[in-house]
């Protein structure tokens, strides 16, 4: 089933969990699963994982890391040289202006120097970054297409979507410019610790005295932020669920004047979301005024014990100076870093997202054995097939079906009889619980999944028609169709006549869903991309269902002679479509009732033979 | 910033925050330089003199004036937070809200994927911007302002000699922001073009697995990935070449300072103290201008995200209400539909439907039947004013539709849809979809006509089972009746059942016509199937091709005429048990 609830835990209704919502709002018109509250902030295996990333581009890394030192290092510098200058080259009694100007120089080298190293620094991160973010993303993607049918069925399109967009995009600052300036930052405080200390350690101690103070008053707050964080993103990604379903079923919303009542839906989750936002900003501005406050401790010490230090002439004006100045480039990387923080938790609980994807073992599985199906006869035989979708729900109980090649088998039976089901497991879209469906006597267990599908054609209940011209859907079947080849397919299947008249013929755009095709015309299509896959064996779910009776019956024509030598397996509550097949399965709450051909059935006067009556019954009733 | 002009209703009504935490910004920013001339007053007054007497009190008000600052700072982001919060959420309900209104022809072409970009990363962009964004710069003009100002007091040849850089770098941000925008909104636009690659493939995941085509999916991803790749490359390198320069330009401004502020010390024009001060001004002015390209990323990146917000905002509705549109009252509405020489096109194609004509007076049952794309769902379309019809006209209860408040038109109509939707929610929620009030004895009634009750109560958690976005789980010929009893529940006057029933059984359709049949007594009712066992009944049957009506009547007379109706009769039932001759007209006839 769809999104079933949190868990075993959580209350059966739903309305319950609802209840302290419902004080503020009216009953939830919807409802989305939401991610888990991560408990640990800091996954050290997860970064090293995140790291691990990096790995190709090792080689490139090192003149990137050193453009990175480099630039650190001249910003270390400049305010040293201003002391030296003056100390050495002002503050001297008279002065001394050549010296002052050669230190001038020093420094302007010094900010070239910089200039060039950043420039490539920060072209080269961005490069590397984006790469490893493609890299990652790419692997994520691939790795959902392996999925099976349960990953989805349990997930909202919309909660998957955000996987592979926002949570990859927001490890993307993370690669370009996070790691290389938290590295820098560091670096820079290491560097202006060690300066200071060098300089005057007691001096140095003192000013440095309150850092320690400032962890620890941060670190408390550090975890409610996070918590705030999270919970922000919790919020959005509810916002995301909806709205993707909203814009899907609008026609429909607008159908039943349900706009109002999805507004007031939307401004409810919407202001949470903005309660949640502010929750969350108004924690993460504390962290400034913390910082600021420390520095100013910090100042404090530097002018009491400065002075005083002075005073002693132990140190220098010049050197008073230096350290007001590093003192106060002191605390901008230390801000940037709480700031960084807080990215680095942004981004630990989207990679702990896109890992739990990436770590998502394929329920359907091809064994390490698997051979390639082709040149198949098409014998399929279905051996005590056990299946349910959810546990104790069984779907099928028992199926025992023989299928020889060439043959064509109707399954008839109500909804949820299970004839969609045998379907399913045909193509390996789930395994079953007990048994095994072979093709000419290979369990398809033991054969590749793609070449399994490549064997199998299906026209589904609702087709799938992506945004692209009418060609390209059509070539969907058979990527390296010719042009010919993809009319000819539409030609077969009666296509050809509707794709003319459209404004570009084939070449005429159709949107996400196809939504300016009629469904009977989405399902031609649907058609003629089976058609071109040239499957051994192939399936109609439901295929013709929305399809009119003329244009089936001319689609049937085209079928018969291409049917020729494939097997294939039939779905159709129009009992007329599926009277020619050379096998009829009666199908009752997941068993066999009975089989034969129309004749046969007719004779026996079971199930079939009523479904038939009942036709002339309805029609004169 | 025609852009920020015209989302100045989202942002304005909340000006109250906006100079908030530009004042306190502007205070902080203020408080910022009295720290520099403490540390003048230390070295010149306290150093040099030997007079260690004010230390302390120095020492103290340095902590008081930055602790005043920081809170001053904090103010600032707390107001700039609630404001760009409440900003995000104004504009999140107004777009919302116009999805809402969009009609029907926009959501023919309209994408999933990117209209959700819109609404959230977008979205995103400009909450940063007016939340913190906008104060950053105008903060970095009050530093330039305030502590140009305070040199100029000390000295102001160095001043003006130091500061000789800034119109320099003033020009190079000014270049950068323009090559920078068109990156971002490339940018965009690739994000959302990944966006709907990815949006499409996992809708579309059935039809890509059953093809095998997961491979052919990654190429397509990977292109649109790369695409992206490129322009965030592109956009970095602009970066590149501009932030490390415009850094660079702000530093010449220390050299300068450090040489010429030097000399004028060892002149004697200026005291170490001051100069001194100057350095920590300088930094005071340069921290934020080396943030400068920073903050016109910023500030462009938002700029380009408005312009799509707005885009969506200022997006054309086809179908609205006139201005005093008739409300249709639920009480007195009969449900009289007639349609007199309706013709109707979609946008640049032939017409759909031409020269329709037909009266449903209330209790009728009108058939439609007719070829794939013979406008049969375009006709339903029309009555429910999804497009604006140019020729002909509609008339409910003889008032012309175009007259009538489209909502009030609506909810006379239950329309249940080729293609099943169910939203995210329990099943008893989306047969209430209509009708939240609705009680569970009509929601159980509304189920049981339509014949889901029994299958709904199979389920382990009955009427509370959740349906995913696509109703997962359920077969087709389940959902569809959900979708039924979603549409009876409301009661409607008129009732279209547009191929509502196709992946239902027979016997179950016939049963489910059985149930509403007592329901709609005295309403119109309009069945759009391919299968003559649902039309049978219909006091009028439509049989359409291309868009015309080609034979119309009862299915008594239609099955006696030879034509396209008697066509599909003889397909559907050449099977029948008994090889009559005659087809079921005796039968038929007396019903």
């Amino acid at each position: 089933m769809a999104s079933s609830a949190k868990g075993p835990a959580a209350p059966a209704s739903g309305l319950d969990a609802s209840m302290q919502e419902a004080a503020q709002a009216q009953r939830q018109r919807f409802k989305y699963t939401d991610d888990e509250v991560i408990e640990k902030p800091f996954n050290w295996k997860q970064v090293l994982r995140l790291l691990s990333y990096m790995k190709p581009y090792r080689k490139q890394l090192v003149p990137m890391v050193l453009m990175m030192l480099l630039g650190t290092l001249t910003r270390l510098a400049a305010p040293a040289v201003i002391i030296l200058a003056i100390d050495e080259a002002i503050d001297k009694d008279g002065g001394d202006k050549s010296l002052l100007l050669a230190y001038g120089g020093i420094m302007l080298g010094l900010y070239v120097i910089q200039w060039a190293a950043n420039t490539i620094r920060i072209k080269y991160t961005n490069i590397i970054g984006q790469k490893v973010i493609y890299d990652l993303r790419q692997q994520l993607f691939e790795h959902i297409q392996k999925l099976s049918f349960r990953f989805f069925d349990k997930r909202p399109a919309g909660s998957v979507l955000v996987r592979v967009t926002n949570d990859v995009n927001s490890l993307q600052d993370l690669f370009t410019n996070g790691v290389v300036n938290l590295l820098m930052d560091c670096i820079q405080l290491v560097g202006i610790a060690a300066i200071l200390l060098i300089w005057n350690f007691q001096l140095g101690i003192a000013v440095m005295v309150t850092v320690p103070l400032m962890f620890i008053v941060s670190g408390a707050l550090r975890k409610r932020i996070r918590f705030a964080w999270q919970d922000v993103r919790i919020k959005q990604s509810r916002i995301n669920s909806h709205l993707n379903e909203a814009i899907q079923g609008m026609k429909v919303t607008q159908a039943y004047v349900q706009e109002k009542e999805n507004y007031k839906f939307f401004d409810h989750m919407n202001t949470i979301n903005k309660k949640s936002w502010d929750r969350a900003s108004v924690l993460n501005q504390t962290f400034g005024p913390i910082i600021e406050v420390t520095a100013a401790i910090g100042t404090l010490i530097l002018f009491w014990y400065g002075s005083h230090l002075l005073q002693t002439n132990v140190i220098t004006v010049g050197l008073l100076v230096g350290f007001a100045n590093y003192i106060g480039n002191f605390w901008d990387p230390i801000n940037r870093l709480g700031q960084m923080y807080n990215q680095l938790l942004v981004a630990m609980a989207s990679s702990e997202r896109i890992f739990e994807f990436i770590d998502e073992e394929p329920t359907v599985k091809e064994s390490g054995r698997a051979r390639m199906l082709t040149g198949i006869k098409g014998d399929v035989s279905f051996d005590s097939i056990v299946f349910e979708y959810e546990k104790n729900r069984p779907a099928l109980k028992g199926i025992s079906l023989e299928v020889k090649a060439g043959q064509s088998v109707a399954l008839v039976g109500h909804t949820g009889s299970g004839k969609s089901t045998i379907i399913n497991l045909l193509c390996r879209f789930y395994d079953p619980v007990e048994g095994a469906v072979r093709i000419d006597g290979q369990d398809i267990r033991d054969v590749t999944i793609d070449s399994l599908r490549s064997q199998v054609g299906i026209v589904l209940q609702d087709t799938f028609i992506f945004s692209g011209t009418i060609r390209d859907n059509i070539r969907f079947g058979r990527l390296n169709a010719t042009d010919e080849e993809v009319e000819m397919a539409a030609r077969a299947v009666n296509a050809h006549e509707f794709i003319v008249t459209l404004p570009d013929g084939y070449d005429t755009e159709v949107q996400e869903r196809g939504n300016v095709l009629s469904m009977g015309q989405r399902q031609l299509l649907s058609f003629a991309r089976a058609l071109l896959a040239d499957p051994a064996i192939l399936i109609l779910d439901e295929a013709t269902a929305s399809i009119d009776t003329e244009t089936e019956l001319k689609i049937q024509e085209a079928l018969k002679t291409l049917l020729a030598g494939r097997t294939s397996f039939i779905i159709a509550h129009r009992l007329s479509t599926i009277r020619h097949c050379d096998n009829i399965v009666v199908l009752d709450h997941g068993r066999i009732v009975e089989q034969g051909s129309h004749d046969e059935l007719m004779r026996h006067g079971g199930t079939y033979y009523g479904l038939i009556e009942a036709q002339y019954r309805f029609l004169s009733a | 910033m025609e852009v920020f002009r015209q989302l100045k209703p989202y942002y304005w009504v909340e000006r109250k925050f906006i100079f908030a935490s530009i004042l306190c910004l502007a205070a902080a920013t203020a408080l910022g330089l009295v720290y520099p001339n403490l540390l003048r007053y230390l070295i010149d007054d306290v150093v040099k003199p030997q007079n260690w007497e004010p230390v302390p009190l120095l020492s103290l008000a340095v902590v008081c004036v930055v602790s005043l600052k920081g809170f001053m700072n904090f103010l600032s982001g707390y107001f700039g937070g609630r404001l760009g919060n409440r900003v995000a959420y104004r504009l999140r309900n107004a777009s919302y809200a116009k999805l809402q209104e969009l009609s029907y022809p926009y959501y023919d072409t309209a994408k999933t994927g990117d209209l959700m970009s819109r609404l959230t990363a977008d979205l995103e962009a400009i909450r940063q911007f007016i939340g913190f964004g906008f104060a950053q710069v105008l903060n970095v003009f009050l530093m330039i302002l305030f502590g140009g100002v305070m040199m100029l007091t000390m000295d102001w040849q160095l001043t003006l000699v130091t500061l000789v850089a800034i119109p320099l770098l003033a020009f190079t941000a000014v270049r950068f922001e323009k090559n920078i925008h068109p990156a971002f909104r490339e940018m965009r636009q690739a994000l959302s073009h990944m966006t709907t690659a990815v949006q499409e493939n996992i809708t579309g995941v059935r039809t890509v697995k059953s093809f095998a085509r997961e491979s052919h999916e990654v190429e397509k991803f990977s292109a649109r990935s790369a695409e992206y790749q490129t322009n965030q490359v592109g956009a970095a390198t602009i970066w590149a070449r501009y932030f490390p320069l415009m850094e660079l330009l702000a530093n010449v401004s220390v050299v300068i300072l450090l040489i010429f502020g030097g000399l004028r010390v060892i002149d004697q024009h200026l005291t170490l103290g001051e100069l001194v001060a100057f350095f920590s001004l300088i930094w005071y002015i340069i921290g934020p201008m080396w943030g400068i390209g920073f903050h016109i990323n910023n500030y462009t990146q938002s700029k380009a995200s408005g312009e799509r917000v707005l885009e969506l905002l200022n997006q054309y509705v086809h179908v609205k209400s006139v201005p005093d549109a008739v409300v249709l009252d639920k009480q007195h509405v009969k449900g009289h539909v007639r349609f007199e020489n309706v013709t109707f096109n979609y946008a640049d194609k032939e017409p759909a439907v031409t020269d329709i004509s037909f009266d449903a007076p209330p209790g009728t049952v009108i058939g439609l039947l007719g070829g794939t794309g013979s406008g049969k769902s375009t006709i339903i379309q029309l009555l429910m004013h999804a497009y604006n019809v140019k020729q002909g006209k509609i008339t409910v209860d003889g008032l012309d539709i175009r007259q009538l408040d489209v909502q009030s038109l609506r909810s006379q109509i239950a329309t249940v849809f080729q293609e099943t939707f169910l939203f995210s929610a329990s099943i008893r929620d989306n047969i209430a979809y209509a009708d939240k009030d609705a009680t569970m004895e009509q929601i159980e009634r509304a189920a049981k006509l339509a014949k889901a009750h029994d299958f709904i109560m199979e389920l382990p958690l009955g009427y509370d089972t959740l349906v995913g976005e696509r109703g997962m789980g359920l077969s087709g010929g389940q959902k569809q009746r959900i979708a039924i009893a979603r549409a009876l529940i409301r009661n409607p006057h008129i009732l279209v059942l547009d191929d509502a029933t196709s992946a239902v059984d027979m016997e179950t359709e016939h049963e489910i016509q059985a149930g509403f049949k007592e329901l709609m007594k005295g309403r119109t009712t309009f069945i759009i199937a391919h299968r003559i066992s649902s039309l049978k009944d219909a006091d009028e049957i439509l049989v359409l091709d291309k868009g015309r009506i080609v034979q119309r009547g009862k299915h008594a007379a239609l099955v006696r005429q030879s034509g396209p109706y008697r066509e599909v009769y003889n397909i559907q039932y050449a099977d029948r048990p008994q090889q009559d001759d005659e087809p079921a007209l005796g039968k038929g006839g007396t019903a």
